[in-house]
């Protein structure tokens, strides 16, 4: 026979001040670890969502960013007229050629300045990136001055609203417009017209061009083409892939920083409920002797000092999730460490994460309580009746 | 005196709670530290860095090259007493992972960094050899280079598979130097690119200048500059630890996220800690009042009990210190050379020391002022 849920939760309620503050030791882990998770996603489905299933990504081999990368107008052109690459409604292929470089602007705020990474687009690049859209203003025209700006760009770098100037490369280019793009990597860029910025920046070939697939199927023929063709030095990938290849460094790091810590931080929450937990079971000898006395078993006093310890790690879990949720309204922002450019990204909060976080406060719990549950299965009937 | 003596009899009263207190206070503060030093560790290469050389790139960011002939003007501009051209070469050695910096530098390089000590044979060796590079001691270490090795990298910026033999390792002058890099002749680069064509030669990623008098670095840098404003590669000149600082504080959330985090860890144990305190408290109701109706005041009460917070805190605290060096020692080792330096600071351990006082004296205030207010009848009154 079990002893009653109730007997053990109000248990809990009596000691409030101490279960809080063991239940605060633990909500503290998970905020921890909830919160690195939550980093680690986000910055997967900003680089995730930067790439479009269909598209293809080309660069230079054995470049493995576009910063890096360089294809020269003939190669481009070659690889432009491959039957794989899709057409579009006025007949014109859609491939984008593209020329991305750094340059550095000033943080709102700090003064500092951060690399971004700024976009020669041509006419189909906004067409091969559906979820880039105009939030403010208006596009750049083709052959001006013109820029357009990220949402997170103009959030967080002086002098990038609309109409401002921004001056490189001997010139001085106005904001036209600020794109948002749905939360992908693109928002920490800016883009303007590649023919100008190519110009500008004195340079003769591109750096990268994205094509879209006629048929999705077609990606490893025209892979296999374009590497056997001792005319190009280049090789494609899917954009998806390419853009989550780039947080590959960036997300190991978080990940191992983020768990070392909350392994070794989860050592302090268990021993808080490993304290909890002792002087619970000491506090209580002789209510043990008489419920063994009453004729439940050892296992049943073993399993209600275990779901005692539990419910305190499910209290800990849910305050610690809690909290952590409330870093999505946040976002983070740093320089990725393979394209060297800033990104910003969000916190996400996926229900994985929650169950993760949860189950991990359990198994704190557990941890902490197994041993005190252990010493109270074992007092014998006589002594803890004595000891009341 | 007394006092003391009896908080720390009450301190070993629970001995298990005690010992686990201890325990989780020596984990807080060892992992506080080396957090502490993880920071410091990213800064390391900044505070390295000599305030008599200047960094010159280009204005726009530090992928756009700057054309060789700047040269001869940069040494031609009053107060500057040598230049090396400095090209980042961003190869792969075997795998993308096994990361290190590469610089093509020219071949007077070690002129302007006397920290990074090489043998004159070997300063000989590599003069003589086009294709020989350097490797830092930390990176040969890590890597197992050897001099006579050849070192095949993949390059990412510039196309192809180079080989370098190595020539030589350097030292550094003292302990704090980084000697995580590995440098090779600018004029075997540049070579290489003229013959590849494409345009690619003749151009320097950075010039560092040696700087007569340091004082004066300020006033050459914006002489530098001047001289080629409205130019088509406008430069942009600091000293070598603003350009260092410069790269740190792209990443300063992630800085920023590890110091609150580290913090994240006291409170923790803060939690945990006042847990015991308000427990051992709770448990000596019927005591304190008993003290009180002897005659001690309020005053002695809230002594004891902060005396006994304050006695684990600084047996965990001090621990958790003393822990800190050596933990640190073999986290360096482990690591295999991410973090070349990873000395504990001064700073740091007054950090822990500080911590650890602030954790003795806060978990002790909620059950001090409680069991001082008590009253005499109902303190006698509770069973614990």
């Amino acid at each position: 026979m079990n002893i009653p849920f109730s007997y053990v939760a109000r248990n809990l309620w009596t000691r409030r001040l101490t279960t809080l503050l063991t239940a605060g030791g633990l909500a503290l882990v998970v905020f921890v670890f909830a919160t690195v998770m939550m980093m680690d996603a986000g910055l997967k489905r900003t680089l995730v969502t930067t790439g479009e299933r269909d598209n293809v990504v080309v660069i230079r081999k054995g470049a493995e960013t576009e910063i890096q990368s360089g294809i020269s107008r003939d190669q481009a052109g070659v690889i432009e007229m491959h039957p794989a690459v899709a057409i579009g409604a006025a007949g014109t292929r859609m491939v984008a050629k593209e020329s991305v470089v750094l340059i550095s602007l000033l943080r709102r705020g700090d003064e500092k300045p951060s690399n971004v990474v700024i976009r020669g687009a041509s006419a189909r690049s906004l067409e091969l990136r559906p979820q880039v859209r105009l939030a403010a203003g208006r596009p750049f025209r083709p052959g001006t001055s013109e820029i357009i700006v990220g949402s997170s760009i103009a959030a967080r770098f002086d002098g990038t609203g609309i109409g401002d100037q921004i001056r490189f490369a001997q010139r001085s280019w106005t904001v036209v417009g600020i794109f948002d793009a749905a939360g992908s990597g693109f928002d920490s860029e800016i883009w303007g017209d590649v023919e100008q910025l190519m110009q500008s920046f004195r340079r003769n070939s591109y750096s990268s061009m994205v094509a879209r697939l006629a048929d999705p199927g077609l990606f490893e023929s025209f892979r296999a083409d374009v590497g056997a063709d001792p005319r190009l030095s280049n090789e494609m990938k899917r954009e998806q892939t390419f853009y989550s290849d780039q947080s590959r460094a960036l997300s190991t790091f978080i990940n191992v920083l983020g768990l070392t810590l909350s392994v070794i931080f989860s050592i302090g929450a268990m021993i808080g409920a490993m304290i909890t937990m002792y002087a619970s079971v000491a506090n209580r000898v002789g209510e043990i002797g008489t419920l063994r006395a009453l004729g439940f078993r050892r296992s049943s006093v073993l399993g209600a000092f275990l779901v005692e310890s539990l419910l305190m790690g499910l209290a800990g879990g849910a305050m610690g999730l809690a909290l952590a949720s409330f870093m999505q309204l946040t976002s983070f922002s740093t320089v990725n460490f393979q394209t060297f450019a800033d990104l910003s990204f969000r916190f996400v909060l996926t229900p994985g994460i929650a169950a993760q976080s949860l189950l991990f406060a359990l198994a704190m719990g557990l941890a902490g309580g197994f041993l005190p549950a252990v010493r109270a299965a074992r007092l014998n009937i006589v002594d803890a009746l004595r000891a009341a | 005196m007394h006092a003391l003596k009896l908080a720390i009899r009450n301190a070993l009263r629970h001995k298990l709670r005690t010992t686990l207190t201890v325990v989780g206070l020596i984990v807080a503060v060892l992992a506080f530290g080396l957090l502490q030093t993880v920071v410091d560790a990213w800064y390391a290469g900044a505070r390295a860095a000599s305030n008599g050389r200047l960094v010159t790139r280009n204005a726009i960011s530090l992928v756009f090259p700057l054309p060789v002939s700047y040269e001869a003007r940069i040494r031609g501009v009053e107060g500057v007493n040598a230049v090396v051209r400095s090209n980042w070469f961003g190869g792969v050695y075997q795998d993308p992972k096994k990361f290190f910096a590469q610089f093509a530098v020219s071949d007077n390089y070690f002129d302007l960094y006397p920290e990074f000590v090489l043998t004159e044979a070997e300063r000989r060796d590599w003069l003589r050899d086009r294709k020989g590079c350097l490797v830092g001691r930390q990176l040969a270490e890590r890597y197992g280079f050897k001099v006579g090795d050849v070192l095949p990298l993949r390059g990412t910026i510039f196309p192809g598979t180079w080989e370098f033999v190595v020539r030589g390792i350097f030292e550094g002058a003292d302990d704090t130097k980084i000697t995580m890099h590995f440098l090779f002749h600018w004029d075997y680069l540049n070579e290489s690119l003229r013959k590849a064509g494409r345009g690619r030669a003749d151009q320097v990623g950075m010039y560092i200048i040696g700087v007569a008098n340091p004082d004066n670095a300020a006033t050459v840098a914006r002489a530098v500059d001047a001289t080629f404003k409205n130019s088509l590669a406008e430069t942009l000149t600091e000293t070598e630890q603003a350009f260092q600082l410069g790269f740190i504080a792209m990443s300063n959330e992630i800085i920023a996220a590890i110091r609150i985090v580290s913090y994240v860890v006291i409170l923790i144990i803060l939690a945990v800690m006042a847990n015991t305190m308000s427990m051992s408290a709770r448990e000596r109701i019927a005591e304190h009042a008993t003290l009180k109706t002897l005659g001690f005041g309020p005053g002695y009460i809230v002594l004891l009990i902060l005396g006994e917070s304050c006695v684990i805190c600084a047996i965990g605290g001090g621990l958790g210190i003393a822990a800190t060096p050596p933990t640190a020692a073999a986290f360096k080792q482990f690591t295999g050379g991410i973090f070349p330096i990873f000395t504990v600071s001064g700073a740091t351990l007054a950090m822990q020391a500080a911590c650890a006082v602030a954790v003795g004296v806060i978990a002790a205030i909620v059950p001090a002022v409680q069991a001082a207010r008590v009253r005499i009848v109902e303190g006698l009154r509770a069973i614990g």
